[in-house]
């Protein structure tokens, strides 16, 4: 067979790694290129360099080192058993991709990910490898993202994480039994166990940079992890318990839900169809709710039906208000800011505004109408000094009212 | 005197010196504030903007008197007007200077966010900052070769705002080591290395047209977008058709979108065909897989087999396809391995009739060879692609055993290989709270001889009798 040039290659090692979700690039250490050798900087902020037509932003470069894979997990197209077109990157051809982009402004850094070869610790090694070039050769100051493979050496994990901004460790499926049926190569305790571990030097690592000055960085945009959503039956609530879990038992940054997509080559154990993309889009929300809003895990999970889903037509926040409505209207001239935030449809932003507007005067509809985006979905929940909605919040009809109401999602758009 | 000032003589007009420069804005609104004039007395402009005209004699300043007090302007408003003056319409310097008059009598003037001029302000260092911040993300450079050798990186950019000086800073701090350029319609920016040195408004044609990293970038671009899942309005939303004439890869949109629906409905194709829901009886299970052509072998000259025996057994016996013999009789285990497997069943006390048995493949693959039909074995895509049936037949009998013959039997179950050899003689949960055990392939012990043959059929002996007594157990 002929061999592949950097351009095929990138075709096939870019296309394989459109599943993952990640593609951020903030909360890192802050950073510049000057007084070094090479390029690159974070600034807090990532940016997004473009944006695809699914509508997903282009920060990083997101490949993976190779598409073989000795592992065959059902909803992954790199499956032993999948026919794909295979290809391999050395880590310096990577690298050199990497800089070549940056230098032109097209991202911010790289997102490195691959298929097992030979052994998850050779596989890891080369992952740790094109880090290294990256920041030891060339000096680059730019964002590194590591897919780390949670079978490898727990030492080389820790390697990767003295050159990454952030590590990552996929969970892939929310239940246990999802995974032994899908990834049966996978090991649900070594996941958590690699996850802990990275847990663990982050911390170690924190304390030493606040006792030495020089201490290394240890991964200092933290690890994250994704979910594939749809695949197996778990439902939204099994999701979000999981999630909560995984915030809580390993901190991470961020857990990233992919509605599994239907991959070539796909197994038949794997449903044909997509689940509806809005059902990603209201785990994030409900992902929201937990991170920005002050709902506790249980309360989200309470805005699922009894099937344990969430309502697909109207977003998590309006579910639970309508759910809980003796909550509700809420005195937006009194009312503290954990119940302002409850209101469907009040964002953050609009709530600092007016609990800063209202030290100045006493809120009226349009003023709150003001400072939000539409103020007919919020009136059911509101007391102004001029409105009071009766006996709107009891009626049954109120859900169909409001929904559908798609301005909702503007809210949450990340 | 300017000539606005003459012809209306309480008036004062300030042109400021660029349409960025908030130093000179300050000095000026501090004046003013100082020597009492209001707002409305004053008119703003800088060179390029409207209201040039007027700005012909250049104003003076009026002068404040010595015990004139103190401006007072809080942070929050220096650092939201230092943003906002940046802003592309000739109304902000007003706007500026009413907030700043406004706050002289009310110090929290700025935080009446439902208050006319303070969302406008709002609104302006909103879209500097978005400008500011498109800038970084959709600014292209193309490398050219200078004449003292090495290369610059060069850029056009269109921004909407006057935020090319404020933004360098983030060039600087991240293409420190490179020699770059940035071009616009409104002036540019060059950096060496050492200096930034700010340069007259170029054109368009002053930059590159290429660059050879494009098509590589173009390709990534196409390839990492999953068209399974478009959304053009949220493209769009945050990467506006204007900023497209740009940016290299934006020109491949049409063409992606258009093909994004076909791609996605041959993805799901190459999985296999759709599939809607399983049938949930055995007869319509036996009738899909008759039509089932998810695989290659499907497309052989062939018939599906279906799994035969009680619905309710308690004991499920999985084979790896049917053979030339099955294939013709329409029944699972009639060949030679069928007999040596009833062989077998019977010695180890295990009622053949009583039992579940079926393959982990429903057809018959094979190459023909003259008038034969020589088996081929079934690759593990092909296993894993038709265990969507054995799943449903296993759903339906719900046995509380099921034992695999052979690799391609234990694969259907696991999802995985595993090598018989390590796996026989012992169960393997499954999550339906069933036992799997697994055993070689009877087809496997007749293309055995003599010792080897044996010693194969002593172990699947005693295989068989292991079942037998687990069952006994698990059936009470
Ligand atoms: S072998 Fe199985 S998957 Fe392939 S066509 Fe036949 S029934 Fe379908």
């Amino acid at each position: 067979m002929q061999s592949l040039t950097v351009i095929e290659k990138l075709e096939i090692l870019a296309d394989a790694a459109k599943y993952d979700a990640s593609c951020a690039s903030s909360g890192t250490a802050r950073r510049n290129s000057k007084g070094g050798k090479g390029i690159g900087s974070t600034e807090g902020m990532g940016i997004c360099h473009a944006y695809a037509p699914d509508g997903r932003c282009i920060s990083l470069l997101k490949v993976l080192l190779t598409n073989h894979c000795i592992f065959d997990c059902h909803y992954c197209i790199n499956r032993k058993s999948s026919n794909v077109r295979r290809a391999r990157f050395t880590p310096r051809e990577v690298a050199d991709l990497t800089l070549s982009f940056y230098r032109r402004n097209y991202i911010e850094g790289l997102f490195l990910s691959s298929g097992i070869v030979k052994s998850s610790d050779h596989t890891m090694e080369q992952l740790v490898e094109t880090a290294r070039i990256l920041r030891e050769e060339h000096d680059f100051r730019g964002y590194i993202h590591l897919k780390t493979i949670p079978e490898a050496d727990p030492g080389l994990a820790l390697r990767a994480g003295l050159y990454a901004d952030r590590l990552s460790i996929n969970v892939e499926l929310p239940t246990d039994a999802g995974l032994t049926r899908f990834a049966p190569d996978k090991n649900p305790r070594q996941i958590e166990q690699a996850m802990g571990g990275m847990k663990a030097a982050m911390v170690e690592h924190k304390d030493a940079g606040k006792r030495f000055r020089h201490a290394p960085r240890f991964a200092p945009a933290g690890q994250s992890t994704q979910m594939i959503v749809g695949a197996d039956g778990a439902s939204d609530t099994q999701i979000l318990g999981k999630a909560s879990g995984l915030y809580q038992g390993f901190r991470l940054r961020r857990v990233y839900y992919s509605a599994f997509s239907p991959i070539p080559d796909a197994s038949a154990v794997l449903p044909l169809k997509r689940p509806p993309l809005i059902r990603e889009h209201r785990l994030y929300q409900s992902d929201w709710l937990m991170r920005f809003y002050g709902y506790r895990p249980a309360e989200v999970m309470a805005a699922a039906g009894e099937d344990g889903m969430l309502p697909l037509d109207i977003d998590p926040k309006l579910a639970w208000a309508l759910k809980f409505r003796d909550q509700f209207p809420v005195d937006v001239n009194r009312a503290p800011r954990e119940m302002l935030l409850r209101v469907p449809g009040l964002g953050v932003r609009a709530v600092e505004q007016i609990l800063l507007a209202r030290r100045h005067r006493t809120l009226r509809l349009a003023d709150v109408a003001k400072l939000t985006v539409s103020i007919a979905k919020l009136r059911p929940f509101l007391v102004t000094c001029d409105w009071r909605p009766t006996a709107l919040t009891d009626r049954g009809d109120l859900r169909s009212l409001l929904a559908p109401r798609t301005e909702q999602l503007e809210l949450f758009a990340a | 005197m300017n000539a606005l000032a003459a012809v209306t003589p309480h008036c004062h007009a300030v042109t400021l010196p660029a349409q960025d420069d908030f130093d000179a804005w300050r000095v000026a609104a501090r004046a003013l504030v100082q020597c009492g004039v209001a707002p409305d007395r004053v008119s703003w402009c800088a060179p390029g903007g409207e209201g040039d005209l007027f700005a012909a004699g250049g104003g003076e300043l009026p002068v404040p008197a010595a015990d004139a007090p103190q401006v007072w302007a809080g942070k929050t408003f220096v650092q939201l007007a230092r943003t906002a003056i940046c802003h592309a319409d000739p109304a902000r310097f007003a706007l500026l200077y009413r907030l700043l008059w406004r706050h002289q009598a009310n110090r929290q003037v700025l935080e009446d966010r439902a208050d006319a001029d303070v969302r406008r302000l709002e609104d302006f260092a909103r879209s500097v900052r978005r400008d500011i911040h498109k800038m970084r993300a959709f600014v292209r450079f193309r490398a050219v070769e200078e004449d003292e050798g090495g290369e610059r990186f060069v850029a056009w950019f269109e921004p909407e705002h006057h935020i090319l000086r404020t933004n360098a800073g983030f060039f600087v701090r991240r293409f420190a080591n490179m020699r770059w350029s940035i071009l616009t319609p409104a002036g540019s920016l060059h950096w060496d290395g050492d200096a930034l040195v700010e340069g007259p408004p170029a054109q368009r044609s002053d930059a590159p047209g290429g660059d050879p990293a494009e098509d590589l970038w173009r390709r990534y671009y196409a390839s990492i977008f999953n068209p399974a899942r478009l959304k053009i309005g949220a493209m769009l939303k945050e990467m506006p058709r204007k900023y497209w004439k740009n940016m290299p890869e934006a020109a491949l949109i049409p063409e992606l979108v258009a093909g994004a629906q076909q791609r996605e409905a041959a993805m799901v194709k190459a999985g296999a065909s759709e599939a809607g829901e399983r049938p949930e009886t055995l007869a319509a299970i036996d009738k899909a897989i008759h039509q089932c052509r998810r695989c290659p072998i499907g497309d052989l000259d062939n018939e599906a087999v279906m799994g035969e025996g009680p619905q309710d057994a308690p004991l499920m016996i999985v084979g790896e396809q049917p053979g030339d013999q099955e294939d013709l009789a329409q029944r699972p285990f009639v060949g030679p391995a069928g007999r040596v497997l009833d062989a077998h069943l019977e010695r180890a006390g295990i009622d053949r009739n009583a039992a579940y048995l079926t393959n982990a493949v429903k057809h018959f693959k094979f190459v023909p060879r003259g008038k034969r039909r020589l088996h081929h074995s079934p690759t593990a895509k092909e296993i894993d692609i038709c265990r969507w049936w054995i799943e449903g037949e296993r759903a339906i009998v719900q046995p509380r055993l099921v034992l695999a013959l052979g690799a391609s039997a234990a694969r259907s179950m696991l999802g995985k290989t595993v090598s018989i050899s390590r796996a026989r003689g012992q169960p393997h949960p499954l999550e339906d709270g069933s036992e799997l055990w697994v055993t070689a392939h009877p087809s496997y012990l007749l293309r055995l001889k003599d010792e080897a043959r044996d010693e194969q059929e002593r172990l699947f002996q005693a295989d068989l009798a292991a079942v037998a007594e687990r069952l006994a157990e698990l059936t009470g």
